[in-house]
């Protein structure tokens, strides 16, 4: 175990903000920030005891530092996290990780070649209740999976108004990265890369230079065919809200960030706790307690797995890595191109016969 | 403090078990009479006391107490601050010194103050701080409202960047401008309790999560625990059913028996669970106001 690791929080946005004031007080961290904006860094100076760069390249060059939290504006990833990995730095990067998934892969790669820890903000993947669903698939009580939704909506644009980067699809806004990428990225960890992507209409409703709502059409080889319906203008929520459902050959699953509910026809001997029929599972029961609280266990699970997982050297212990965001990327990227030509992107999916009494092992998603 | 306060988590779509059963009670609670008829049932129950945010509906619940003062003679409110939708929607909108620039008032003061972002920055904060309170506080002129809560999110984000003199700024406005008990609500109560007595902040009034299986209370039970029975800290305990994982007669029962707890805070929208609450709270607990 090491000491206490430096790190260093880039861009002092929402998520920025909320980050550093998460790493600040972890146990195992020390924290620094970087931000160019004269506002924030006087505020935090004046009010703050906060070590504050306001020049990245200089901050990586003169400050000792074990890994960086990369939450600026999408389009500036690809290069800040690159410049930290060239360090040797370990790199936890905002989503969507690049514009261009070859970027991905490329920082993907680098990042292996180094060793280092690396991990996409897809916060989602420390929810308990989808942490359920991944545990639910793996034991394989829902049979074949042939029927998946997945669903986001919430009030991010409800109006006309000026352009801000985040309602730009240039810069990596607009609800397909913003939003939609969530739900993407839970499809890509239950499934993988869908190898065909059809039907996908990007509709702009109040943005100016952004999409506000996506629905795609996502097929995988002998698996499921799952349609995505995303919309972030949408003020009946009062916040984001993300939902998986899935009809299988042995029941119907769906989950939210509160509650995880499973109908089983019949009850399966490797999912010992539920039983035929309905079972509902909630997430106050499926999640385990933080070190410190501000706006949702997943926040601080995500950073408290990335700060762990650098002071122990084990890159393994990620959920959400450079490769795995590299998925969602590429997906985003099937969706932006299926859209723009309206022409299927991928193959067809194959499509072999299911086997006769389909048991775990042999018939796998 | 009374010993049992209602919250308003009901009333506003937030329910931490369920999207379905929080959207029912959105479409239930969209109408101010159905707020005011739950609110009924309480006060006429003898809860006095509603802790609420400051949303925009409260607005309107503030305004039918005011206006039946022989009917609520006796009803309190304890305002939470800020609602934090509104302000993270004016971030998203606006920036984050675009968001100030919005909210504040457009007097004089402020106008030139907000013309210049490093004098905004440098000198201001304290003034602007001070102005949001009272933004905030608006809702309840004329009414009653002797303690005044810094909400988790705020409390605890400030918490985390360190910003530790704003909750000096909010004690000391709240009890000079308003005469009134400044109280703070987070989920991480053992570090806030440090943190306000390096402030110079004695036994603070703090709601939190308490609850005897230990839900949400970052920082850890014993922690909690220790605390409490410090005599440091006035505490308000919520999530005392840890969302329905304990049954409510062992909860209360567990709860009365704890060293530092002055008041329970619960939410329900059944007169029968209000009810219910009310009289456990009664049987283990006892009278009305602490001595």
């Amino acid at each position: 175990m090491a000491d206490k690791i430096n790190i260093a929080v880039v861009g002092l946005g929402k998520m920025g903000l909320s980050h550093y004031a998460i790493a600040n007080v972890h146990p195992m961290a020390n924290a620094v920030a970087c931000d160019d904006s004269r506002f924030i860094s006087d505020v935090l100076k004046k009010n703050a005891q906060v070590t504050i760069h306001s020049d990245y390249a200089k901050m990586l060059a003169t400050q000792d530092l074990d890994a960086v939290v990369i939450a600026t504006p999408s389009r500036l990833h690809a290069s800040m996290a690159s410049a930290a990995l060239e360090k040797g730095l370990h790199v936890f990067c905002e989503k969507p990780f690049c514009l261009n998934w070859q970027d991905s892969l490329r920082l993907a790669e680098l990042a292996k070649d180094k060793g280092v820890v690396t991990q996409v903000g897809y916060h989602y993947r420390y929810v308990g209740a989808f942490q359920e669903v991944r545990r639910i698939l793996n034991s394989g009580a829902l049979g074949n999976i042939t029927h998946v939704q997945a669903e986001a909506y919430g009030p991010v644009v409800l109006r006309h108004r000026r352009s801000t980067w985040r309602t730009d699809n240039s810069e990596g806004g607009g609800c397909l990265y913003d939003y939609a990428a969530h739900p993407l990225n839970l499809l890509n960890w239950f499934f993988g890369t869908p190898t065909q992507v059809s039907g996908s209409v990007l509709t702009r409703v109040f943005s100016e230079d952004a999409d506000d709502q996506v629905m795609s059409t996502l097929r995988w080889d002998n698996g499921p065919t799952a349609q995505l319906s995303v919309n972030w203008s949408d003020e009946s929520h009062r916040k984001m809200s993300t939902k998986i459902t899935m009809i299988g050959t042995n029941g119907r699953l769906f989950a939210d960030r509160q509650e995880c509910q499973l109908y089983l026809r019949n009850a399966d001997p490797e999912l010992p706790t539920y039983t035929k029929g309905w079972n509902v599972r909630y997430t106050t029961d499926l999640t385990d307690d933080v070190w410190f609280y501000l706006r949702g266990e997943e926040y601080s699970a995500q950073l408290d797995g990335f700060i762990t997982a650098v002071a122990q050297g084990k890159p393994d212990l990620i959920l959400n890595d450079f490769a795995s965001a590299t998925e969602t990327d590429k997906t985003m990227s099937m969706i932006l191109a299926n859209a723009d030509t309206g022409m299927p992107v991928g193959e067809a999916p194959i499509v072999t016969q299911p086997a006769p009494a389909k048991r775990r092992g042999w018939f796998r998603l | 403090m009374d010993k049992l306060l209602f919250g308003d988590n009901q009333f506003f779509g937030v329910n931490h078990m369920s999207e379905e059963k929080a959207r029912a009670q959105a479409m239930r609670f969209q109408r101010t009479d159905a707020i005011m008829d739950v609110l009924d049932v309480a006060y006429d129950a003898g809860i006095r006391t509603f802790m609420c945010t400051t949303h925009d509906q409260i607005s309107e619940v503030a305004d039918r107490v005011r206006a039946d003062p022989v009917r609520y003679s006796d009803f309190q409110f304890y305002p939470c601050m800020p609602y934090a939708h509104k302000y993270a929607n004016a971030v998203t909108d606006h920036g984050m010194l675009g968001a100030i620039r919005h909210l504040m008032p457009n007097d004089g003061l402020f106008a030139t103050a907000l013309a210049g972002t490093k004098a905004l920055a440098s000198k201001e904060m304290d003034g602007i701080a001070r102005a949001m309170i009272d933004m905030e506080m608006k809702m309840f002129t004329g009414a009653k409202t002797p303690v005044v809560f810094i909400q988790n999110v705020f409390a605890d984000l400030l918490i985390g960047v360190g910003f530790h003199r704003a909750f000096r700024i909010f004690h000391d406005h709240i009890q000079e401008k308003y005469g009134a008990e400044p109280a703070y609500i987070t989920m991480n109560m053992p570090l806030l309790l440090d943190i306000l007595e390096k402030q110079g902040i004695e036994r603070p009034i703090i709601c939190s999560n308490i609850n005897k299986i230990g839900f949400r209370m970052s920082g850890g039970y014993d922690a909690y625990l220790d605390a409490l029975k410090s005599g440091r800290v006035r505490a308000v305990a919520m999530s005392v059913y840890a969302s329905g994982a304990i049954p409510a007669d062992e909860a209360i029962h567990w709860i009365s028996e704890l060293p530092g707890v002055e008041s329970i805070v619960f939410g329900a929208s059944s007169a029968g669970n209000i009810r219910g609450t009310k009289a456990l709270v009664d049987k283990y607990i006892g009278g009305r106001r602490n001595p």
